[in-house]
């Protein structure tokens, strides 16, 4: 099997993987990073959300060969140690989680948004199609405008 | 074990708890039954109370678990974190907080050094370990709160001995004892004198409602931080050594068997894959990666046998409860009446983590992981399944990413063991999205037939008929007898805890004179479970609309209308709250609309009142919700509001776009694509949540509460805003997709 190099939440790894074997199982089943999570499989519940080259992606739909030479960021690799993403702050803030699974998803999904636009409108923050199967979405809201007025 | 002394109990129930010989404290307390309190009515044309009002389901299940054993255990490590195992499961709905809190109150220690773990499947629980019924903190609240008392009680008589001065004289804060002195010792300290047997120790009791200083304070959730940096581990994320990723072909129509696999060498040939089982659902594929077992599974050319439900589609189900609804008894003879029926789709639960467990058989042994609700019977079913005495089988409950009542089965972690004994390995078993959608379990189709005859300002009378495809509660009451019973044939026994469940929980709030329910339930062969609220949902939510069509056909205002027959100053208490900070009546747009209902069960009750914008045919919205709740006592009204919210979008989904189409055995939908659940483009931006001040001294349920009142005031609320009758669910139900292959 062809070996692939990337970036993952900074530093290098390289893996032993079929071309088409999906950046999600990577992830998951080879290198046991588990904080993005199968919903779907068909880029339609969001839960895998993370960045390639610091724009978000499905990890899985995304082949691991796309991701050759190129940069990962997953949930794992947002904090900077022990200091929390301001996003992530203030998901605490407002608690957003109840089960908590698609969480990650919508972290990554909000600094991807808050990364394209700085202050993002209610029409912006309607258009992240995370499913969140708990209805977290009115703290989900609060939390991107704060993290917004933060950042 | 030394019995210590029975707790001072203020409230109903008693129970006893026992210190554990251990180097460091150890409690475990045992509970006992509690009287049931029958609630007071009065007023219009007064209905009977239904059973409901008697004794709710909550107070079966609080009956049924009472006489079990070493319910809760409470220990306190030599670094002061106070460890608390909890035989129930978390789901999302904040529970394990909401302990950690009682604990921290009655301890007086931070909630940091609380943790709340989840307990393996303890079949000496009997009833005790059943996850559902908005129960869990009803049935805790007391125990919990006198566990920890105690704890407290013997980690201040140990200072006083180790002091040499009364235990009178001694406070507690910050999880140390404290003398008047000023000397101070940690809980972790005093743990192990706390342990002596010998210890003289007052009688502990909880403390009083207006000492609480954390209890009914919004608290933030105890595992938040791990969900946000992705370390919260859930069953497929955990690092049991060798489980490789497992996931299983299913058949074309629910419930079909397997006759043969023509290609089973050329698939275990692909790259990555290890085994290829037959199992009764299906045929599993256990490979290096889900990937590669995806990808092999999809290549299995597999020839299948029918199921029992391969001719059904959603006309011969809606002809067949229609049916099968039982008679009205009023017939309508001198009084104007509203009659109406309605229909629901079923609906799929849909967490966010699909079926999943690990499971590692070995022929000695087995160890099982996985979001169970019920994990006594899943121990005992896997234990008889692989022919290993219960002993040897450990059920480890995982918390997990969502249920609504889908995880209390346990499909997914039957089907690990089996695989994992067959091919000789433990395995990660995962189920796809498309196959949860379309093998279930489902929120069963009703249909609902409603009369309510009304003259000269009262209604005198408020008939409901429920015809449902039969909801599936073989999970018993956690463990394997009443499991059993309602496996007995002819579906007697599941008949019998399915009319149990609908007398226990539903009941109308409203004088309206003579009020009766009546279910009747038809075998379809599709696999169904306890959805969210159960029977309330669709039957409470009908019940709503029709509230607003007596109240239409009276020329009355629906809030008014609900006030002068609501039955207590509690429940207009919430219905005011609602209506006030809700501006009920004020001017809005063509197209656009509020609706009002209410709801009351599990001893609490809500209001809930929407703004609607129908203008886009395309995309109706709930503009808007304010929601009033009153729990009697909120523990931590910061996850009550989320319940309260979770509820709301509960019924957004489906009272506008989400529902199952079955279609020759198979519902057609098969991901969040086509079971269109909520988005945020489709929640309300203005969702407010009142948490009415606590006027009881126990909890009422919550989890399941706030659906209801919000699938009538969003139906109500349509109804206003487009000039049409509500009458099937979802409103909108086309199929605007093309289906995955079977």
């Amino acid at each position: 099997m062809p070996l692939h190099t990337f970036t993952l939440n900074g530093e290098s790894v390289t893996v032993d993987a079929p071309d088409d074997l999906p950046l999600l199982w990577v992830l998951r089943d080879m290198l046991g990073v588990t904080g993005p999570k199968y919903g779907c499989g068909v880029d339609v519940c969001k839960a895998c959300t993370s960045h390639l080259d610091g724009r978000d992606v499905r990890p899985c739909v995304v082949p691991v060969s796309e991701c050759a030479g190129r940069s990962v960021t997953t949930i794992e690799g947002l904090a900077d140690g022990d200091r929390l993403h301001p996003v992530q702050e203030a998901w605490l803030e407002q608690d957003v989680s109840q089960c908590g699974f698609c969480q990650p998803g919508q972290i990554m999904a909000a600094v991807a948004l808050l990364r394209r636009t700085a202050e993002p409108t209610d029409e912006d923050i309607d258009a992240i199609a995370n499913i969140c199967r708990c209805g977290t979405y009115p703290r989900i809201r609060e939390a991107i405008r704060r993290a917004a007025a933060r950042m | 074990m030394t019995e210590v002394h029975p707790a001072a109990g203020r409230s109903r129930r008693s129970f006893l708890t026992r210190l554990v010989a251990a180097p460091t404290l150890a409690l475990v307390t045992h509970a006992a039954a509690e009287a049931l309190a029958p609630q007071a009515a009065h007023a219009a044309v007064p209905s009977l109370p239904a059973p409901a009002d008697l004794v709710d389901l909550g107070d079966l299940f609080i009956l049924a678990g009472a006489p079990t054993a070493a319910l809760l255990a409470l220990t306190v490590d030599p670094d002061g974190t106070v460890r608390f195992r909890l035989p129930r499961e978390e789901v999302g709905q904040g529970l394990t907080t909401a302990v950690a809190m009682l604990v921290a109150e009655e301890l007086d220690t931070p909630l940091a050094t609380v943790r709340v773990e989840l307990d393996d499947a303890r079949p000496e629980l009997l009833f005790n370990q059943l996850t559902g019924s908005s129960n869990s903190i009803r049935s805790l609240y007391g125990p919990v709160r006198r566990t920890a008392a105690t704890a407290r009680a013997r980690l201040v008589a140990a200072a006083a001995r180790r002091w040499g001065i009364p235990a009178a004289s001694l406070t507690t804060a910050e999880g140390a004892v404290r003398a008047p002195d000023g000397r101070t010792a940690g809980y972790g300290s005093l743990s192990a004198a706390a342990a002596d047997s010998a210890l003289p120790v007052p009688a502990a009791a909880p403390k009083e409602r207006q000492d609480h200083a954390l209890i009914g304070r919004p608290t933030g959730r105890i595992d938040a931080r791990a969900m946000v940096t992705g370390a919260q581990r859930y069953t497929l994320d955990l690092d049991v050594p060798g489980a490789k990723p497992c996931v299983v072909r299913r058949p074309p129509t629910l419930g079909g068997t397997v006759r043969s696999v023509a290609n089973l060498g050329a698939v275990r040939a692909m790259p990555g894959v290890l085994d290829v089982v037959t199992l009764p659902t299906g045929v599993a594929v256990v490979a290096e990666t889900f990937g590669q077992a995806l990808d092999a599974k999809a290549a299995l050319d597999i020839a299948w046998g029918p199921g029992p439900a391969d001719r059904l589609s959603d006309a011969d189900i809606r002809a067949r409860l229609r049916a099968a609804v039982p008679p009205l008894l009023v017939p309508p003879l001198l009084t104007p009446y509203v009659d109406a029926a309605f229909d629901f789709a079923f609906v799929s639960h849909a967490p966010m983590e699909t079926n999943c467990a690990v499971a590692d058989v070995r022929p000695e042994r087995a160890e099982i992981w996985s979001g169970l609700k019920s994990p006594i019977v899943a121990r005992q079913t896997i234990a008889a399944e692989l022919g290993l005495p219960v002993d040897k089988v450990t059920v480890h409950v995982v918390q997990a990413g969502g249920s609504f009542g889908r995880r209390l089965f346990f499909d997914a972690a039957l089907e690990a063991a089996r695989v994992s004994r067959a091919c000789g390995r433990p395995v990660r078993l995962m189920w796809t999205r498309v196959d949860d959608t379309r093998h279930g379990r489902m929120r069963p189709a009703t249909h609902h037939r409603i009369r309510a005859a009304y003259a000269l300002g009262e209604v005198l009378s408020f008939e409901h008929r429920v015809a449902a495809a039969e909801t599936d509660f073989r999970h018993g009451l956690g463990e394997i007898i009443t499991a059993t019973a309602a496996h007995l044939p002819a579906g007697i026994g599941n008949a019998t805890l399915a009319q149990t469940l609908f007398h226990t929980t539903v009941a109308s709030p409203y004088h309206f004179g003579l009020t009766t329910h009546g279910l009747n339930e038809v075998p379809t062969g599709i696999p169904t479970g306890s959805w969210r609220s159960v029977y309330s949902a669709n039957t409470r939510g009908a019940e709503e609309i029709v509230v607003d069509e007596l109240a239409a056909r009276t020329g009355k205002d629906p809030y008014r209308f609900r006030r002068a027959f609501l039955k207590n100053d509690a429940q207009r208490a919430v219905l005011d709250k609602a209506a006030a900070e809700g501006q009920w009546g004020r001017p809005l747009p063509a197209g656009c609309a509020q609706g009002i209902a209410f709801h009351e069960e599990y001893r609490s009750r809500t209001a809930c009142l929407v703004e609607i914008d129908t203008r886009d045919p395309e995309h109706v919205r709930v503009t808007r919700a304010v929601i009033a709740v009153d729990v009697g006592l909120p523990v931590n009204p910061r996850g009550l509001e989320a319940q309260m919210v979770g509820g709301l979008t509960d019924a957004i989904s489906t009272t506008l776009r989400a529902g199952l189409h079955i279609d020759k055995g198979l519902p057609l939908e098969g991901s969040y694509s086509q079971f269109h659940w909520a988005q945020q483009r489709d929640t309300p931006r203005d969702v407010r949540v009142f948490v009415l001040p606590a006027a009881g001294d126990r909890p009422g349920g919550a989890g399941e509460l706030g659906v209801p009142a919000a699938v009538g005031a969003i139906a109500n609320a349509w109804a206003r805003a487009t000039g049409r009758k509500p009458r099937s669910f979802p409103l909108d139900f086309d199929v605007d997709f093309t289906p995955y292959p079977r």
